[in-house]
């Protein structure tokens, strides 16, 4: 048998964690691979080494006929693999449209305009999502976004199809027109090999050829019925189990379910018409049931069917938005804190406080709960002891796996000895014999401790367990009854069927199930000469992919959208009359013991000062005192008694002057002006009294300031404040724009698309350099009118500098986030990292210089330094392009070494 | 019955404060940020506060050539001034606009010719006035060193008389205008409403963000009791942390002497703290990410410290910026522990910051609340 990829000898680690240990495997071509096994075990790696979405590590992996270590064999392949990474379109855009995300993928596989027209028409149709095209990815059901998600990849006919748990939370009748789909795919490209990973064992029946995984290791190879014949079992979860290595099955047994005692009809919930509506959407419409006291009930139905809101709803979470429920007779209300002791809930994902330890979570819960305090010690060591979790109590859950952590919130659920426990999806992510031993402890509960438990699940065998369950779908209750008489009712061979029976009566009507008749195959199908060859080096389209997506979703989120918008003008708002240094109208009194015509004119002469505002003459030395403390005088006078007599007759005399020096700089500029408003004085006098001689000095200082006569703060401030913020801003958002990729997974799209590094870096950058342009043009306006700084050198030249920097600010973004991986390091990083330089370094206070050392250096080639002393040359010293040249070419320079830097750091395969 | 209640609602919040607390002390992420911000950014912000002048770049176009002329330029060095760079007319215009020279002092021919025959003589200075923070001061301290090198080199020949009437000037509170005595104690000022908003919203979205939110919520507590055991312990953290800024690096090591009473200056930023942790939680339930909430502490904080009066004086700020600064909770905690802390003020003397502080806490506290009642409704 041919294979299409080969793997010897491959290990994988993520730090300390072992995810595959030397793996050997041949995959077989032209078939339907399965690769089976609970979460974590491995699949998704072995999957992204096969795509080449991750680097591999050590040993081989060979895809198509070549060695995917090597990036030049990589190149080739890629527009031969296509990739569903795990998640519900965790490659996809939320906040594109349907259209938008096709759209996104058929330009960075470089089709033309009317073939992407008519490959999204045929995908769309032939899955269904043809009516779907404008609605954004965000608010698909979920197996409408696997199925965008399979449009995606399809779009550029693959030989090698990977999907990633494809079908995980998604109900059965759209799991089942899923894999129809994917059969008729294979109908029509028969040559094509599809490998698939996924938890729900029942599925890989139908496939070619399996692999069952468990802990990083193949436990086993083959066909499915090979397996079943092997291990002599009746079901692959049951083939698993036995495969697995004596160590993980020990203390396992099948679990048995005793019959619920008929006695008693005491009924512990009951919900009716219970309905909640978001806005204009109905998550839940009139559910209603009963659930008796010690009965284990079913609520099974795919994700976002309205289980968790029901639930919520039941624990008084959300409040209804119609129809009533009570919990042992009592209405349920919000308020109602009594009855909340009675509930013991366990939410879907994991939601303890990773932060306390597995005995400080139990302790916490108890307490909150009002367990009485003497009782705590004695409960926590009940719980911990009943849930085996003697050996972790002092660790911290999330180091802990999946199995105990599940252990774990049972136990928290249950430290209050609640009578009814609400179970949300409590089973996800947790291997079949660790599922199986948590089962036997609600079994345990329920018949020994007469807990009523309400659990919801998406996996059939679990449902199968439950005395009583509920199928719900979109909101709706299909049906309640035991399983078996809700399979008897279909006659259905399994409940998936009756589920299945059950959808189709139920959506017969709604369109986003119908599948047309349209085939999938499309034997006209022209396939570009540009696909089967190698991917052009560098294109134009891919760039553009890239960036009018991004333009797409910054449009489409309104924090990022205003600050990349008028974030730098609302700063400049802030810092242009925040850092003004300009002193006015400061508060002053005179205390003058004088009162002489000589003290008064002396008074008088400040008085008639713009910088100061004179207030009510001081009383005596306590006044003055109270008042400086108070902060109301920044300054006070002294003139003491005999002052007048003093002047006339020339003797030497003191004026004493208080300046509040609890803002320094503030103090020295007012004893600047103080002493010239002195000598000012001294000099009239001096005229009027005819010794002008005697004061003059020998020499003048004649101070020109230039450029800003008036010395005032703005026009100094607002040219310098420009760069500063075209620097930190549009570094920040470029930075986000990149790394939310990384945080989101979206990224996967740079690493298994033919799209290059140098056209996702620019095709991220560019609308960023045209926002930083846009901020330019307002802000320069605001300078302009609110400010009241001219432009007095050429406005061309500013605006070319403008563009240059932004390439290189926006390029320092880009190059923070190659070296981050959450946007909250990226947003601290970028400020950090952008305005320390700028400030310290850049001339903004000290110029360049008069720096030293290591600072000079990074003063001389930080781009901020030369737009600082461009926008003051074009700003206040009438400058043009010619005379600052000195200043262009070394900021131009900086361009292509940080996006060259940025594209070198950039890594087109994850690690 | 009702004091049953009461005690209960106080035990939770009391616990549910504890929780944060450790919650806390395990996220070495936030406990970095809280031993940087009051340690070292404390310090840096003491030290490195420059002095209005600082190594200045001056450069003198000497066309006199005398000895007076080198007195002149001798008299310029470190640290007020670089090395003056000896430079020819024609180069003066290029240097100034290449903003190389914030000074360049040109001293004519025959300068000293003219002095000491008494006639008028000028130098001229010309000044880069883009360089707001040197230009004003720096350009008092030429003209003093010009005019006492001159005075001093006619001393020789005439005597000079003084001037009649002398001012006295004298800072109070902070006599030698010592830089590190505002820029640390302002530090901290604004890092307390910094680090109050990012911890309080962080505890908030981090609960969302794992669904621990959720948990509590089935459980026999309140919204209420859940937002005020936020406020309190991490009011209680940077409470303790501010403390300890305060005593160990501004008055231990960086040996700023504070006069005003402490626990008077505490008790008001405990009020401080009520009304920012209260903003954080705000600010916690706009956002619907620890990403969107770092955008908008960019946009929040900035606005915050720069306009409070705590790197500018308010009143050189125009009037409409101070009346909308007057709802900011920062522009009270300042005022009052500028006043406080320099001015030894007393209650008598900042009561009414304390009262605009308890009336803007409470409004954002209610408000928060009302916000959180209804976000944490979306949340689970």
């Amino acid at each position: 048998m041919d294979s299409v990829a080969r793997l010897q000898q491959v290990s994988l680690q993520y730090g300390k964690t072992c995810a595959l240990d030397s793996v050997s495997l041949d995959i077989p071509a032209g078939c339907m691979v399965g690769l089976l096994g609970p979460d974590g075990v491995g699949k998704s790696s072995l999957l992204a080494l096969l795509s080449g979405a991750r680097m591999v590590q050590d040993g081989t992996v060979e895809v198509l006929g070549g060695d995917m270590a090597s990036r030049h064999h990589r190149n080739r392949v890629c527009p031969n693999i296509a990739y569903m990474p795990q998640g519900l379109g965790k490659n996809l855009y939320p906040s594109l449209s349907v259209e938008e995300n096709l759209q996104f993928f058929a330009r960075l596989f470089g089709h033309s305009r009317g073939e992407r027209r008519r490959r999204i028409d045929h995908l769309t149709r032939s899955t269904g999502l043809y009516p779907f095209l404008s609605r954004p990815a965000g608010k698909l059901s979920g197996g409408m976004k696997q199925k965008l998600g399979l449009c995606c990849a399809l779009i550029h006919d693959p030989d090698l199809l990977i999907l990633d748990e494809p079908t995980t939370g998604v109900d059965p009748l759209a799991r089942a027109q899923f894999w129809d789909l994917i059969r008729d795919i294979r109908r029509s490209r028969p040559g094509m090999s599809v490998v698939v990973a996924t938890a729900y064992m029942d599925e890989a029946q139908g496939f070619d050829w399996l692999v069952v995984m468990d802990d990083g290791h193949v436990l086993d190879t083959g066909t499915p019925a090979e397996l079943l014949n092997r291990t002599h079992s009746d079901s692959l979860e049951a083939a698993f189990i036995a495969l697995l290595p004596d160590d993980k099955k020990e203390g396992y047994a099948p679990v048995e379910i005793p019959p619920l005692p008929e006695d008693g009809h005491d009924i512990a919930i009951e919900a009716k018409d219970l309905t909640m509506r978001f806005g204009d959407f109905t998550a839940v419409d009139h559910v209603s049931f009963r659930i008796r006291r010690g009965e284990i009930f079913g609520f099974l139905g795919s994700n976002g069917c309205g289980k968790s809101t029901t639930m919520k709803m039941l624990t008084g979470l959300l409040p209804a938005s119609e129809g009533e429920a009570w919990l042992f007779g009592n209405e349920v209300d919000p308020h109602d804190l009594a009855t909340r002791r009675r509930v013991g809930y366990m939410s879907q994902s994991f939601s303890l406080y990773g932060e306390l330890t597995v005995e400080q979570n139990l302790v916490l819960h108890a307490r909150l709960f009002h367990v009485p305090e003497d009782d705590v010690a004695q409960r926590v060591e009940e719980m911990i002891s009943r849930f085996d979790l003697q050996d972790v109590r002092g660790f911290l859950p999330e180091k802990l796996p999946m199995g105990i952590r599940q252990r774990l919130s049972l136990a928290v659920a249950m430290v209050h000895k609640p009578e009814l426990l609400i179970l949300d999806e409590p089973t996800s992510g947790v291997d079949p014999v660790a599922r199986d031993n948590f089962w036997r402890l609600l079994i345990e509960l329920s018949r020994r401790d007469q807990v009523t438990i309400f659990i919801s699940t998406h996996f059939m065998n679990e449902a199968l367990r439950c005395d009583r369950m509920s199928m719900m779908h979109a909101g709706v209750v299909l049906d309640s009854d035991q399983p078996q008489n809700l399979i008897a009712k279909r006659n259905a061979a399994t409940l998936e069927e009756a589920f299945i029976s059950y959808l189709i009566e139920a959506t017969a009507d709604s369109s986003d199930a119908t599948v047309s008749e349209e085939n999938i195959s499309d034997p006209d199908s022209e396939t570009p000469a540009s696909q089967k060859q190698r991917p052009p080096r560098f294109s134009l389209q891919r760039l553009w992919s890239y960036l009018w997506r991004e333009t797409l979703e910054l449009q489409r989120d309104p924090v990022r959208a205003t600050l990349a918008l008028i974030g730098s003008l609302i700063l400049m708002l802030v810092i242009g009359y925040g850092m003004t240094m300009d002193v006015d109208d400061l508060p002053y009194a005179v205390l003058d013991y004088d009162q002489s015509t000589i003290s008064q004119n002396y008074s008088l002469n400040l008085s008639g000062s713009q910088y100061f505002i004179e207030r009510d003459p001081i009383h005596d030395y306590a006044d003055l005192d109270r008042r400086m403390r108070s902060g109301e005088l920044a300054l006070a006078i002294e003139i003491p008694p005999g002052f007048g007599r003093s002047v006339l007759r020339g003797d030497n005399v003191d004026i004493g002057v208080w300046v509040d020096g609890a803002m320094p700089s503030r103090a020295e500029t007012v004893k600047g002006y103080i002493s010239g408003m002195h000598t000012l004085w001294l000099q009239q006098r001096a005229t009027e009294s005819g010794y002008s001689g005697m004061l003059s000095s020998a020499v003048d200082v004649e101070t020109r300031y230039r450029y800003n006569p008036d010395v005032k703060s703005l026009p100094a401030m607002v040219p310098a404040v420009i760069p500063l913020l075209l620097l930190m801003m549009p570094a920040m958002l470029t930075a986000l724009a990149v790394v939310r990729e990384k945080e989101l997974g979206s990224i996967i799209n740079l690493y298994v698309t033919p799209v290059t590094r140098t056209e996702f870096i620019l095709g991220k950058q560019l609308p960023y350099v045209g926002f930083a342009m846009i901020n330019f043009f307002l802000m320069s306006l605001m300078a302009v009118t609110l400010f009241d700084v001219p432009v007095t050198g050429s406005y061309p030249a500013l605006t070319f500098a403008a563009l240059i920097y932004s390439f290189a600010t926006t390029g320092l973004g880009l190059l923070v986030s190659a070296l981050t991986r959450s946007q909250i390091a990226a947003i601290f990083f970028a400020m950090v990292g952008t305005l320390i330089p700028a400030v310290q370094f850049s001339g903004l206070t000290d110029p360049v210089s008069s720096l030293e050392g290591g600072a000079r250096t990074i003063g001389e080639i930080y781009p901020a330094t030369h737009m600082v002393t461009i926008a003051r040359g074009i700003f206040s010293k009438a400058l043009n392009l010619q005379d600052l040249a000195g200043s262009f070419w070394p900021m131009a320079a900086s361009v292509p070494v940080i996006i060259g830097i940025a594209i070198a750091l950039l890594k087109k395969q994850e690690h | 019955m009702a004091s049953n209640r009461m005690s209960r609602k106080l035990i939770n919040i009391y616990r549910l404060g504890i929780k944060e607390l450790w919650s806390l002390w395990r996220d070495p992420v936030m406990m970095v940020l809280i031993v940087f911000t009051f340690t070292f950014s404390v310090y840096t912000a003491g030290t490195s506060m420059p002095d209005t002048l600082n190594k200045a770049p001056i450069a003198i176009v000497d066309e006199d050539d005398s000895p007076l002329s080198q007195r002149i330029i001798s008299a310029f060095y470190l640290p007020y001034f670089m090395p003056p760079q000896m430079i020819s007319l024609q180069e003066m215009d290029s240097g100034m606009d290449a903003g190389l020279y914030t000074f360049v002092l040109n001293i004519p021919p025959n300068l000293q010719r003219d002095v000491l025959a008494g006639r008028d003589a000028e130098i001229q200075l010309n000044v880069d006035a883009t360089r707001m923070s040197q230009a004003f001061t720096g350009s008092g301290y030429v003209q003093q060193i010009i005019q006492s090198e001159v005075s001093e080199f006619l001393q020789r020949y005439r005597s000079n008389t003084e001037l009649p009437v002398n001012l006295a000037v004298r800072a109070r509170f902070n006599p030698a205008l010592d830089q590190s005595w505002f820029g640390s104690l302002m530090q901290i000022i604004n890092q307390i409403t910094m680090v109050a908003i990012i911890l309080t919203g962080a505890a908030l979205i981090r609960e969302r963000e794992h669904g621990t939110i959720e948990h509590l919520l089935v459980m026999p507590v309140t919204p209420a009791e859940i937002m005020v055991a936020k406020v309190w312990s991490m009011g209680l953290v940077v409470l303790i942390a501010a403390a300890l800024s305060l005593n160990g690096m501004v008055r231990g090591i960086l040996n700023v002497p504070v006069e005003g009473s402490l626990p008077l200056f505490f008790a008001g930023a405990a009020l401080h703290l009520f009304a920012t942790t209260s903003m954080g939680i705000f600010m916690a339930t706009l956002a619907r990410s620890m990403p969107q909430f770092g955008l908008l502490m960019v946009l929040v904080m900035m606005p915050l410290q720069m306009l409070s009066g705590a790197t500018t004086p308010r009143e050189s700020m125009p009037e409409f910026v101070q009346n909308i600064m007057l709802i900011a909770p920062t522009t009270h905690f300042v005022e009052m522990g500028q006043a406080i802390l320099y001015r030894s003020a007393g209650f008598d003397v900042v009561w009414p910051q304390f009262l605009a502080l308890a009336i803007i806490g409470s409004v954002l506290f209610i408000y928060s609340l009302e916000r959180f009642r209804k976000a944490i409704m979306q949340m689970a």
